[in-house]
This record gives structure tokens, C-alpha cells and sequence, in this order.
């Protein structure tokens, strides 16, 4: 726990509470998370999640069910994981399984885990339950027997994941099993060439493979979290003994927090871009008043600080996160160092965005959000000046703000630690994005020099590839749904596996786009799925990727959709506009396109085009592939 | 001490600080059930820094109980 003095917690207590009774909602939220920050504990999160319940009804939470199956008392660390989500957005309803009931909760299919219908589920089993005889009893068992007892674990496990994906599409997270902290043999284990640690690493590899084998399955480490903490210091063996809670009570923050990292991905609530300082945050000192050869920036103490911090950010990039710069600086002093300080482990191509300036934070970081095509939800900004980082909290309340520790050695750990940077899979776009925003950047210098839009369209020589969701378009396919906020007409989320489904129904099509251009290839970017229904077919999910809004792909894509339908028969076209607070830009996409409204409510409305009587017609300058699954 | 002790208990149960006093127990406050009484202890736990044996935990009876137990740790700790 951190305390920074109880009287300023106290304090700070009082305030929010006489804000939240002004009805200051966002204020009292953001005095939550610098509470939060400050107090990381049982009591704190008592408070944190009841003032936050308050605030249901006055700030955009995402809702979201979690199902704990456990071999032990978990109830402290949920406490702790719902404040911490609270703080980051997620309204977290939580429901725990009887201690080591989870097999039948598992294959029973009218258990309480399904009618609780959770969005993801966490198998919380400890090694010293699921094997007893590798974690207690290991000094009786032949090489044999021992390798029968990993044999007998893998397999449960295997059974139970198998079991659970037939009867729910949720999300399921397994913990590994952790080793004991002291080997029943002593120095002697590690004399062997099977000690009593290859054990559970052995099991733990081979639940590693669940992953590859189901959709939808992940591993949550326990046991590098525990190792990471410190084995001994982690274990509570008077509370196990007593009350089946094996973690000391100044650990459990850290399982609430591993928690989490797989619940913000989950839930939608991660960064797509990082908008980085560069004076005492990417380099030590400032380059305007220090110059190249002053500021610290180097393999050696104290430049190793940030270069330790460029190095996570580079790793960051090579999961999909956009980096991008806000700084007040003279542009020309900055870029120099940017291009050719021999410290820098980043360069401009690294940026998708920059914005060296004197103009104001909060200004910058809305243009940089509009030039990246994202939404300012969707930005984490880091600043080593607190001042910096207050006024961004205040002015732009949706930008995660990073809190940097007070020492530069720190920051790289920080950043590492925020949970908006976790993602779950990875798809060959997220790998590549990177160099696909460094070619838009190009592309949208080259279409300013245009005459007309459609000059500009045919110079970009797009060509379209049009397919059914495949096995190996499953994630990207599911991924977008998730993640698609603007181009989106109904916003429907989809999980891999409900995808999978969807793509098995006979009546049902879900098909994806995938677009290339001059410059390069964008990859996956659109999405449509259509169901018909005697003489009709209905859209239900029609989403692009900001990347290629406004290039007339989703015509093609539309055109496609009308066509196949026609030669499937149908007589009538339906589809609908659910608003949200991003989706303006598909707001007249069916108007645009010859549907005629047909009825409008307080949900949304509804559109359709006589497949008859009217076409919607393909761009002529996007060429159009069409691969043919074995349904259409 | 007894102060501390109540404001932690008085987030934990949710109810006013001022309806806590020495002789409050599980009987007497709803939301002090089995649950509670452990998270009550780890919170105890975090705040001061010490680690309590099952023998302690058994004397917290009432809120007066606790506050005494955590005294003599913190004593304890301290000497």
C-alpha cells in the first residue's frame, strides 16, 4: 500500500464526497483516481467503488460480467479489482463460484456460471489443489508416477477448457499453477535432472497450448506473477490454514491488477496511441536550453533511464499502439534531436502524429487524435511534468493520463505497468501499423495536390479483396467489431467465437474486406454480416476501419453485398443506423447510397433498398476480387 | 488507535462512523459477516505493515477487541 500522509487522504475524501454532493460528477471522479492512486487498499477500495456506484447514472462506465471459479478466497482481491476498474472505466459485476466446484460448474450446463452469462470467466485454481501430490506429496513419487500426475493435470484442464467453450461464447482466462517456494528435497531438487519445479513448468507449457487449441481461451501467468513478487513474500500460510486466503494482504493488490489486464482489453477500454513529452520525459534536460550535447540520452547512467523508457515504447509499437509527440519546443531543435541524437531509439518514422509547439495541450492532443482517425478516448498521453498531466486530466477528461513515479529509472516500469497497452491477440495489421500511418501520412500529403476527389481515387489505384470470414480471418474479423467505433452502423460486438457461429448459420454471411493501394497494403479493414429472411436480407454489422473512411470502399463493399443478395434471390435490402456518440461518420451512409427510410425510433432507424428496382452502383476506380466461399 | 480502526471498519461495512463503537460486533452490524471479519484483518494488515497469527484474529470479538489487538501488535512490531 501507499500512504502519502493520512490527513491529505482524509482530506481528500472529504472533498469528493462534498463534490459528488454538488453533483460534480467528473470532478469527483477524477479526485477518485488521485485517491486511488495515492491508497491502494481494502478500505480505499471500499470507498472508491461505493462513490463510484453513485456515479452510474453521470459517466459512461462499461458494463461488464466476470465469473471467478476458484480453489480459494478471492473475495478481498475483488473488491480492490472493482475499484480499479471503476478507475478505468469498467463497471464490473462480479459472481464467485463455491472453492473447488468448478468442474461441475463447468459441465453442468444449467450451473450458475452460465445463467450468470458472463462476458469472461477466471479459472483461479492453485497448484496445491489441483496437485496435491506434485506440491506436497512430491518426495514419495517415482519419475513415473510424477509424470502420470502432469499427465492427469494437462488433461483436466484440457477437458474443462473443451467443455467450457461447447456451453458458453465468454471469454475464459486460466491461471497457471505456481511452484512451491521451497522444493521438498532442498538443494537436492536442483540436483536432479527432474525436480520438483519442472513439474509445474512442464504443466504450465502444456497449458500454454489451450490457446492455440481453443478460441477465445488465455493464460493469466500466476505463477511469473507470484515470482515476480516474490514467492515467500506472497504466500500467507497462516490465512491459508485458517481461511483458505493464501496471498498476504499487500499482495492481493497485484492480483487485482493482473486481473485487470486482461478485463480492459476485454471490455474495449484500451489505447490505440501514445502521445509522448520529449524535454525530461524521452531525453533527460531540455534540448532548447541544453542542446544535443547536453541533454542525457545514452546507454550509460543517467541516459539509460529513457532509452529504457524509448525501448518500451518501441515495444508498444510492435503490438499496433500508434506513438505520436506533443511538446512545447522550437520545432527545428526538437526534430534535430529526433533525427540525429545517437541516443534516440526512436525516430520520426516511429511517430504517426507530432506536434511540437507552444499551443496548448489539450488542443494539440484533440488535433492529433483527428489526424490519426481515433477517437480521444483512445489516447494515452505521458508527461513527466505533473502540471502538464492535471490540466490534461481537467481539459480532456477521455485521454488516459499516465502517472509518471518521481524518478526517471522508474518510467519505463511505469509504462510498461499501465493495463490500456494489454492486448489479447495480435493480428498481422496491429504488427505493421506502424509503417501503414507513416504511408497515410504520404497519401494524405498527396491529396491535397489533387483537382478533383475522383482524380485522387483513381491515382490511389485501390484494389479490393472480397471474401467469407475464413478461419485465419476469425480474429481480425472479431477484432474489428470489438474496436470499430466510428465507421460502425450498429456497433455490434462480436467474440471470435460468436463470429464462428455466425459464419456456420445457412442464412447467415459474414463477409470482410481487404484493401491495397499504391502506397501499400491496409490489410483487414471492413466488415459486413447479412442475414436473410424469406424475400429480404438484412444488414446487421456494416463497419469499416478509419483508415480507409472517406475512399469510397465502403461503396464497394455495399455494391457487393446488394449484388450477392440479388443472386441469392432477395427482393429487399434492409439495414439499420444505431447512433452512438462516435458513429456520426456513418450517419447518412445509407441515404447516401439510394436506401429510402423506412422507420425511425429513439434506437435508430431502419432503411431499405428495392433490390429490384434499384443498384447501388461500384466504384469503377476500385478493382474488386471476389473469393467466393462455399455457402454464397 | 480506535479511531483508525473504526474509519477502516466503517469503509469495509459501509455505514457511518459515528454507528460504530467498542462494543459494535458481527451481531450487531449487518455487513460483518465471515467475509468481512477477513477483509476487515487484511485491511488492518495493509495499514500497519504487520502480519497477525490465527491466534490474534480469534480475539477480535468486538471493534474495542480489534483496536486492542492491533495496539499490542503495533508494540510489538515497534519494540
Amino acid at each position: 500500500m501507499v500512504t502519502n500522509g493520512r490527513g491529505q487522504v482524509l482530506e481528500l475524501r472529504k472533498e469528493i464526497d462534498e463534490l459528488l454532493g454538488r453533483g460534480a460528477a467528473p470532478v469527483a471522479y477524477r479526485r477518485l483516481g488521485e485517491l486511488w492512486r495515492q491508497e491502494q487498499g481494502q478500505a480505499s477500495a471500499a470507498f472508491v467503488v461505493s462513490r463510484c456506484e453513485k456515479l452510474r447514472g453521470q459517466l459512461s462506465f462499461t458494463p461488464f460480467r466476470l465469473a471467478i471459479l476458484r480453489s480459494f478466497t478471492v473475495e478481498p482481491a475483488i473488491i480492490l479489482l472493482r475499484a480499479a476498474a471503476f478507475l478505468s472505466g469498467i463497471d464490473l459485476q462480479v459472481q464467485v463460484g463455491d472453492f473447488n466446484a468448478y468442474p461441475q460448474e463447468i459441465l453442468d450446463s444449467n450451473s450458475s456460471l452460465y445463467k450468470f452469462s458472463p462476458d469472461a470467466v477466471i479459472l483461479a485454481a492453485q497448484a496445491c489443489d489441483v496437485a496435491p501430490d506434485l506440491w506436497n506429496a512430491f518426495a514419495d513419487l517415482s519419475s513415473d508416477a510424477a509424470a502420470a500426475a502432469v499427465q492427469r493435470v494437462v488433461s483436466s484442464y484440457r477437458q474443462w477448457a473443451r467443455a467450457f467453450r461447447e456451453r458458453s461464447q465468454a471469454t475464459l482466462i486460466v491461471h497457471t499453477l505456481e511452484q512451491p517456494s521451497v522444493p521438498a528435497l532442498g538443494v537436492l531438487d536442483a540436483q536432479s535432472p527432474l525436480p520438483q519445479r519442472a513439474d509445474f513448468e512442464q504443466i504450465n507449457q502444456q497449458l500454454r497450448t489451450l490457446n492455440g487449441e481453443l478460441r477465445g481461451v488465455f493464460l493469466l501467468d500466476y505463477d511469473a506473477l507470484v515470482a515476480r513478487h516474490g514467492r515467500t513474500r506472497w504466500r500467507d500460510q497462516r490465512k491459508w490454514l485458517t481461511s483458505r486466503m493464501p496471498i498476504v494482504a499487500d499482495q492481493l493488490i497485484h492480483l487485482a491488477h493482473e486481473w485487470l489486464r486482461f478485463l480492459v482489453p476485454l471490455s474495449g477500454r484500451t489505447a490505440k496511441a501514445l502521445v509522448v513529452d520529449l524535454d525530461n520525459t524521452l531525453w533527460g534536460g531540455v534540448i532548447g536550453e541544453d542542446g544535443m550535447t547536453g541533454i542525457k540520452l545514452s546507454a550509460e547512467y543517467p541516459g539509460a533511464s529513457y532509452q529504457a523508457l524509448q525501448r518500451a515504447m518501441l515495444d508498444l509499437s510492435k503490438k499496433g499502439i500508434l506513438l505520436a509527440i506533443c511538446s512545447k519546443n522550437n520545432p527545428e531543435d526538437a526534430m534535430e534531436a529526433l533525427e540525429h541524437h545517437p541516443g534516440m531509439l526512436l525516430r520520426p518514422q516511429h511517430f504517426a502524429a507530432m506536434r511540437i509547439n507552444w499551443n496548448d495541450k489539450a488542443q494539440n492532443l484533440r488535433e492529433i487524435a483527428a489526424e490519426l482517425n481515433i477517437g480521444i478516448d483512445s489516447i494515452a498521453f505521458l508527461d513527466d511534468n505533473p502540471v502538464e498531466r492535471e490540466s490534461v486530466r481537467a481539459t480532456v477528461p477521455e485521454v488516459t493520463v499516465i502517472d509518471l513515479p518521481e524518478h526517471p529509472v522508474d518510467y519505463a516500469a511505469a509504462l510498461r505497468d499501465c493495463p490500456v497497452f494489454e492486448r489479447l491477440t495480435l493480428s498481422q495489421e496491429d504488427r505493421e501499423r506502424t509503417v501503414l500511418y507513416a504511408a497515410e501520412r504520404e497519401r494524405s500529403h498527396v491529396q491535397q495536390t489533387f483537382a478533383s476527389k475522383e482524380d485522387f481515387f483513381r491515382f490511389l489505384e485501390q484494389e479490393a479483396e472480397v471474401a467469407p470470414v475464413a478461419p485465419a480471418t476469425l480474429a481480425r474479423v472479431s477484432q474489428l467489431t470489438q474496436k470499430t467505433n466510428q465507421f460502425n452502423l450498429t456497433t455490434r460486438r462480436y467474440t471470435e467465437q460468436q463470429i464462428a457461429d455466425l459464419a456456420a448459420v445457412p442464412d447467415a454471411q459474414v463477409t470482410s474486406i481487404r484493401v491495397r493501394d499504391r502506397y501499400g497494403d491496409h490489410g483487414l479493414v471492413g466488415v459486413a454480416i447479412t442475414r436473410d429472411q424469406g424475400e429480404d436480407c438484412e444488414i446487421d454489422t456494416f463497419l469499416l476501419s478509419c483508415r480507409v473512411i472517406g475512399r469510397t470502399v465502403e461503396t464497394a463493399l455495399l455494391a457487393h453485398l446488394a449484388e450477392q443478395a440479388r443472386a441469392r434471390g432477395r427482393r429487399r435490402m434492409f439495414g439499420r443506423f444505431l447512433p452512438t456518440r462516435k458513429n456520426a461518420p456513418a450517419r447518412d451512409f445509407y441515404s447516401r447510397h439510394g436506401f429510402q427510410l423506412q422507420s425511425q425510433n429513439g434506437e435508430g432507424s431502419l432503411w431499405v433498398l428495392d433490390l429490384a428496382h434499384a443498384n447501388v452502383p461500384r466504384p469503377e476506380w476500385i478493382k474488386i476480387n471476389i473469393t467466393n466461399g462455399g455457402k454464397n | 488507535m480506535f479511531e483508525q480502526v473504526r474509519r477502516i471498519a466503517a469503509d469495509l461495512f459501509a455505514v457511518p462512523t459515528e454507528r460504530l463503537t467498542s462494543e459494535s460486533s458481527p451481531e450487531t452490524v449487518e455487513a460483518w459477516d465471515s467475509n468481512q471479519h477477513l477483509t476487515l484483518v487484511l485491511a488492518l494488515e495493509e495499514r500497519f505493515a504487520f502480519q497477525l497469527y490465527p491466534e490474534e484474529i480469534e480475539q477480535m470479538h468486538t471493534l474495542g477487541d480489534v483496536a486492542r489487538v492491533v495496539e499490542a501488535k503495533v508494540q510489538a512490531v515497534k519494540s
